[in-house]
């Protein structure tokens, strides 16, 4: 394949690729993603094949990355001849013998099982895909190849339009790719939302004859997942995103730092590089342009911290991944000491994007600051969760009730978290809010990576403080003694606070805390441990002071502050609760209604979830208690 | 030296930028990072043996004793917190008796919590043996390890 031209190489793939899709025989991709994998998608694969094989159906299968419907894994996706593909969704290895016979065989495309249709054309009964309410707010420009392609092959990426960013570059001077990238308003990804050309030209402008492009993959933020999708359903598109920038910046080596915990992304970007490698689009002089540039891959060995961009530089160098001051900032002084470029993985995307389409193209969307689209990892208490792409700009109830559909068991919503442990929980009022930069960071949250985890009115507000704090404390590298023993602080306050052991004042010092942490400390981890902590107080402040001056838990969730009881007016005494309970803390005869014994309950709410709907007699209530909490119940096992 | 721990060092330079992937790969070949072969890699890389145990003990992937058969991971990540991630590892400490962090006395399996697997969508989640369970239950826990 190296011996062919660009063109020739991309010619052949859009053949084949056609070949593919219009082919006499069917067209079968199943997602195979983690998310898919999880599911259950493996099981279907191999049942979908055997099937294929029995009844000897003329269709060809590609195995292909997430395309974000995660609530509906596993995802297949059929392609008659000439006809719209048929996305079917929950497909089990039953149902996808049923699709085998009721579709490929006898022509029935089964529309109670079908999520939407692909491509040209309609079929009755089935909703066109896009226009459904969970895509048809979405822009998916960095996501439109995942899904859709098998990542391990690189014609499949030749064949929609792959590496002609990376081929209009190498005819480019680097002034003219960084004033593309400026016009684009392109924002880092990571979180920060740094002007990604100013980064580069920072770079440009050290001095020095070796430099370095570094991706960071580490993706450590709970509750997002949009680069492990992307490393895993279109890998190429961050390589040639890569070699932009290091044509761009003059470097000849690129390192790719990838968390251990993506063992499939890891094996995904392996076979990338090799293929790249041997198509000519990694090594030395590369189409013929006379630039050389490898790239390499550097595993994480779970760090949160790691993610930061000095630390990460560390760990690279084979230490301790403790951050450095700054300035002198990497793109200065950075990897070895040398001017180093560390871009998100989202951002690489872009780059190609932007060198394949035009700057343009990419500020059709987006907002006057805060152009583009941008993933999130819509997660949480949330119906329709999963990997989305939206403009900047969009509405967070946009997001969480036409794209999201809503609260999981139509329960009330209560906040959504984004940016991780460094961003914050935004209330209800702030729903109509739009999802940028400057707004979310002046409600006091950030954009952060993009995860978005939502929360119900059955989430305790302190609960999810403790919890981001409890991370961040374990987190610290400890350098910084305001962030090691700062946060250490603020959790045991929280932990206090969630046992109904909170004093007065204690809103007040924890406030006070943050400030030393923040100010304190040097690295963004220590910097942001705070956000969440003083968000949850700055719009729950009531939740607070339930915990402190009640003893009393509103959601019901802090486990020494609730009880388990059972109404006598609904019990029928059937018995269940008292068979299912752990420690045998119920007790009643018959046709008696059933008590918990508080001092042998350890809150596990298995009897809630025994209780037959229909009698629902088991509660869990809170009730204030000004006095101490004197009795300690048997949870000694309070889970971080 | 182990013959492995030879053949392992000879996929090597030497340099100090490759001691994280030196460890990793010895995790990989012995399970844990056993003392000597420390000593070993420092003696290879040139980096004294004091930062090796130093960068090695930085990183919460390594171990410094041997583990089980088979990793449990329950995922305390945001997403799955909400969901009831707690619940979901009580459950685990139950069906295998062991708190987080131990290893059954059979050495069958080690338990442990991790941040953030990347499942969030299909919340609460864990990883046996490399393999995600995702939309567990406490009943889900007790018929995946009754196998």
């Amino acid at each position: 394949m190296s011996k062919m031209s660009y063109e020739e190489m991309c010619e052949q793939a859009k053949r084949d690729w056609q070949q593919l899709w219009r082919g006499a025989g069917s067209l079968i991709t199943v997602g195979t993603a983690t998310c898919g994998r999880s599911a259950g998608g493996l099981q279907v694969l191999r049942q979908l094949r055997e099937d294929l094989a029995i009844n000897n159906v003329d269709a060809q299968v590609i195995e292909v990355g997430c395309i974000g419907l995660c609530y509906a894994e596993p995802l297949v996706t059929i392609t008659k001849r000439d006809r719209p593909g048929i996305c079917y969704g929950r497909v089990t290895p039953e149902k996808v013998s049923d699709l085998v016979d009721g579709y490929l065989i006898h022509n029935d495309p089964l529309p109670e099982l079908a999520l939407g249709t692909l491509g040209e054309g309609q079929v009755e009964g089935i909703p066109v895909l896009s226009e459904t309410p969970v895509l048809s707010p979405q822009v998916r420009r960095v996501l439109r190849r995942c899904g859709l392609i098998d990542p391990t092959r690189i014609e499949h990426y030749l064949a929609t339009d792959g590496y002609s960013g990376l081929m209009r570059a190498l005819t480019q001077s680097r002034e003219q790719i960084v004033a593309e990238i400026k016009a684009a308003g392109l924002r880092g990804r990571g979180g920060a939302g740094f002007p990604t050309y100013l980064k580069w030209q920072f770079c440009i402008d050290s001095p020095g004859d070796e430099k370095f492009i570094i991706c960071n993959a580490d993706e450590g933020d709970p509750g997002a997942f949009m680069n492990r999708s992307l490393l895993e359903g279109d890998p190429h598109s961050v390589l040639e995103g890569m070699l932009i920038a290091g044509y761009t910046i003059g470097a000849r080596t690129g390192y790719i730092y990838c968390r251990a915990e993506y063992p499939l992304a890891l094996e995904r970007l392996r076979i990338a590089i090799n293929q790249a490698e041997q198509a000519g689009f990694l090594g030395a002089n590369i189409q013929g342009s006379g630039f050389d540039f490898h790239i390499e891959i550097k595993q994480g060995a779970g760090a949160f911290v790691c993610g930061e961009e000095t630390a990460l530089i560390a760990s690279i160098e084979g230490r301790r991944g403790m951050p450095s001051p700054r300035p002198p900032f990497p793109a200065v002084s950075g990897l070895l000491k040398k001017p180093t470029v560390i871009n998100n993985v989202e951002t690489l995307a872009n780059v190609s994007m932007i060198l394949q389409r035009g700057a343009s193209w990419f500020a059709e969307v987006g907002t006057e600051k805060s152009k583009g689209t941008k993933t999130f990892a819509l997660v949480g208490k949330i119906k329709r969760s999963g990997l989305i792409e939206v403009p900047l700009g969009i509405t967070l109830r946009q997001v969480i009730f036409e794209i999201g559909d809503g609260i999981l068991g139509d329960r009330a919503f209560k906040a959504v978290q984004t940016g991780g442990p460094s961003g914050g929980c935004l209330p209800a009022s702030l729903l109509d809010n739009p999802v940028d930069y400057e707004s979310l960071t002046a409600a006091g949250s950030i954009m952060g990576s993009g995860g978005m985890v939502v929360m119900d009115e059955n989430t305790c507000m302190v609960d999810v403080a403790r919890y981001f704090l409890d991370f961040t404390q374990k987190e610290s590298c400890g350098k910084c003694v305001p962030c090691r023993l700062g946060t250490k602080q603020m959790l045991d306050i929280l932990t206090d606070i969630t046992r109904g052991h909170g004093r007065p004042g204690d809103i007040e010092l924890l406030q006070e805390l943050a400030i030393a942490v923040k100010q304190g400390s040097l690295c963004g981890l220590g910097q942001t441990a705070p956000n969440p902590v003083l968000t949850t107080i700055r719009y729950f402040r009531h939740e607070y002071e339930a915990h402190i001056q009640e003893h009393r838990c509103p959601a019901l969730v802090c486990k020494r502050l609730i009880r388990y009881q059972i109404n006598p007016e609904k019990c029928v005494a059937c018995g269940l609760c008292r068979k299912a309970c752990p420690t045998e803390a119920i007790w009643g005869e018959k046709k008696t209604p059933h008590v918990i014994d508080q001092s042998k309950c350890i809150k596990c709410g298995v009897c809630l979830e025994t209780c037959p709907p229909k009698f629902s007699a088991v509660e869990k209530v809170s009730e204030p208690s000004p006095g101490d909490i004197a009795v300690e119940t048997a949870t000694e096992h309070e889970v971080a | 030296m182990h013959p492995q721990l030879e053949a392992l060092f000879s996929n090597f330079k030497g340099s100090r930028m490759e001691l994280i992937q030196i460890l990793q790969d010895i995790q990989g070949t012995f399970g844990y990072l056993p003392e000597e072969a420390l000593l070993e890699t420092a003696r290879f890389t040139g980096v004294p043996s004091s930062q090796v145990f130093g960068t090695a003990s930085f990183y919460s992937q390594f171990r410094f004793s041997p583990r089980g058969r088979r990793e449990v991971m329950v995922c305390r990540g945001t997403a799955c917190h909400v969901r009831g991630a707690p619940r979901i590892l009580e459950e685990v400490e139950s069906v295998l008796g062991i708190k987080e962090g131990e290893t059954t006395p059979d050495l069958e399996y080690t338990l442990q919590t991790v941040a953030c697997i990347g499942c969030c969508s299909l919340a609460p989640c864990m990883m046996v043996d490399g393999e995600v369970q995702a939309s567990l239950t406490p009943k889900k826990v007790q018929e995946i390890f009754k196998k």
